[in-house]
């Protein structure tokens, strides 16, 4: 009758060996063919060659923003699971990957995105978070973890609305073009900039998740008894969605919509931390990072003439994986 | 020194007042229970208590020091408090539950120290759920349920516990099983409120009664102060026999009272 549990230890490095050998296949992975191991040779004796050139400025920043951004989907969902105690909820339940989205189409829209490296991401960010503003000014004092799911819709349905209304008047075909490709989420093509800019609330989102994962357990009995558990519940709910637009907003704004890992992802993780939602946290983000460099591996291995898009991926394989999810646990699921 | 006291205690929801002027406390070693008919404040006044809500008005003093200055999980180490019809939302293992009572002693980063797994094993074996630890929370029973969640409160070692309605829609055999344990928790320096309906189990565990109607305190006392013909057919709307011998106190409903509007 137990749910199958493994040991923590052992879960997490297994996981983390998983995380490093795909990595490394990522980056072995390619338009073309190099010896990676004189592409490191070269790169150590600071020598600019093709081979160095494609590994540090092409493959290595590719593979490191799939595996930031399927981390920060992985965590963000288990938190909010966790938080509205839903396994349905995934991060563009709360309005932030919409809002995201609709910061960068803005930018793509006026063609500032071609003028500071930063305006994208920039947009981006700042959208999540007037997103979530709204969320918030919306549920207002309610205790209710419905209201703020309705206000999630609300606000998603509003930022879905004004995308398709800039590309209904957007400039030229080739602007529409570059909305349309930069929303169906992808990772090829980056630098370290946008690593870089990523990196940070990638970071400060992620300690605030983690922080949350004692609260997370403790909501699990209610919230009314996680406040008799001594949790400042209202004040640690922001937290939780803050941690969340933070990093969510910010992959988002390198990487456009990537759907389904956050929904999928702990799901799987779920039967090995014992339905546990704080050991799920971490444990999601490695599968999800795990996961997101599979599929970009998979998007530059398909024979195609144009590249598939990540996202047009992880929707493909993930909706099915997820309706086979739920006729597979539905006895299971509370 | 009372170990929980609160004085004149107002509350408001959307501008009704759903408790007035109502003062409490609660001694060491003492098994208090809250009665009165529905809505009459019992579980604001237990939410109240346990500091998960705050009163409108008045002062609320847990071993002497004002329950707002309580730090919570400070209070959450002093007081645990067991809401109505406990259930859990994820699959959790009864242990994981029983678990969850020693988050108050944990910080963000700690697991489970040999403490707590040694604390949780003692509310386990106390609440005599010890055999169906790994099992499945939600696949047991109300009655082994509620032990289960008693037994998630039982591992935090509080001083005070208040529990809302633990036995209603639970056995004869259950329900005596979770009124012993509170009776036994209730002594010494520790002590327990209890909100019940049924009167009898009332007046059998419980050393004080508080009675409640329409967000008053109608009478508090003991078992023979508070469950008179009188107060019951007043509060309750109906006319009742009670009978006193060596096995307890039974009241039994015999009629509704005719003119009597709730």
């Amino acid at each position: 009758m137990k749910p199958a549990e493994i040991d923590a230890r052992l879960l997490y490095a297994v996981l983390a060996s998983g995380l490093l050998l795909i990595f490394a296949l990522a980056l072995n992975v390619g338009a073309v063919d190099v010896d990676l191991g004189r592409a490191l040779a070269d790169a150590w004796a600071q020598k600019t060659s093709i081979e160095s050139l494609i590994l540090l400025d092409i493959r290595l920043p590719r593979a490191l923003l799939a595996a930031l951004v399927g981390a920060t989907l992985g965590l963000a969902g288990a938190a909010l699971q966790g938080l509205l105690r839903n396994p349905l909820a995934e991060p563009g339940i709360i309005g932030v990957s919409n809002g995201a989205a609709l910061g960068a189409v803005i930018v793509f829209y006026y063609g500032l995105a071609g003028m500071a490296w930063f305006a994208l991401p920039l947009a981006g960010l700042a959208g999540a978070l007037l997103a979530v503003l709204c969320i918030f000014l919306l549920v207002g004092q309610s205790r209710s973890v419905i209201t703020l799911i309705l206000a999630g819709v609300a606000i998603n349905a509003i930022g879905g609305a004004l995308i398709a209304l800039a590309l209904n008047f957007a400039a030229s075909p080739y602007a529409m073009q570059e909305i349309v490709f930069w929303l169906l989420g992808s990772v090829a093509n980056r630098s370290f900039r946008e690593v870089q800019i990523a990196l940070p609330f990638m970071l400060l989102g992620g300690v605030m998740i983690l922080y949350c994962g004692r609260f997370l357990n403790a909501l699990t009995l209610g919230e009314e008894t996680a406040k008799s558990l001594g949790f400042d519940v209202p004040r640690l709910r922001l937290l939780l969605v803050l941690g969340v637009t933070a990093s969510v907003g910010a992959a988002v704004s390198v990487s456009g919509n990537i759907g389904f890992i956050g929904l999928v992802v702990p799901h799987l993780v779920r039967p090995f931390v014992a339905y546990e939602p704080r050991r799920l946290l971490a444990a999601s983000a490695l599968v999800g990072a795990i996961l997101l460099l599979l599929a970009d591996v998979a998007v530059q291995t398909l024979p195609a003439t144009t590249e598939m898009k990540l996202g047009v991926i992880t929707s493909l394989v993930g909706a099915p994986f997820f309706l086979l999810l739920i006729l597979k646990s539905r006895n299971t699921l509370v | 020194m009372s170990l929980l006291e609160a004085k004149a205690i107002d509350y408001r929801i959307d501008g009704i007042g759903i408790l007035d002027a109502v003062d409490f406390r609660i001694e060491p070693g003492e098994l208090v229970g809250l009665i009165g008919p529905n809505g009459a404040g019992k579980s604001t006044l237990l939410r109240l208590l346990s500091g998960i809500a705050r009163p409108d008005r008045g002062d609320i003093y847990l071993d002497g020091e004002p329950l707002a200055d309580i730090s919570p999980p400070q209070r959450a180490r002093l007081l645990g408090y067991l809401v109505q019809g406990a259930r859990a939302y994820w699959p959790f293992s009864v242990d994981k539950v029983v678990g969850l009572g020693r988050l108050p002693y944990q910080k963000w980063w700690q697991q489970e120290s040999d403490e707590d797994r040694q604390k949780i094993e003692q509310a386990l074996r106390i609440t005599e759920t010890l055999a169906y630890r790994n099992r499945v929370v939600t696949t047991l029973s109300g009655g082994e349920q509620t032990l289960v969640m008693l037994a998630r409160i039982f591992a935090t070692e509080n001083r005070l516990i208040l529990a809302d309605e633990p036995v209603a829609a639970l056995d004869p055999y259950h329900q005596l099983h979770v009124m012993e344990l509170l009776r036994q928790h209730a002594s010494g320096e520790r002590a327990a409120a209890v909100v019940l309906h049924d009167l009898g189990l009332a007046a059998r565990f419980c050393d004080r009664l508080y009675l409640l109607s329409h967000g008053r305190l109608e009478c508090s006392g003991s078992v023979g102060e508070v469950l008179t013909a009188d107060n019951i057919a007043r509060v309750y709307g109906v006319d009742s026999r009670i009978d006193c011998n060596e096995k307890g106190v039974s009241v039994t409903p015999l009629g509704r009272v005719s003119d009597h509007h709730p």
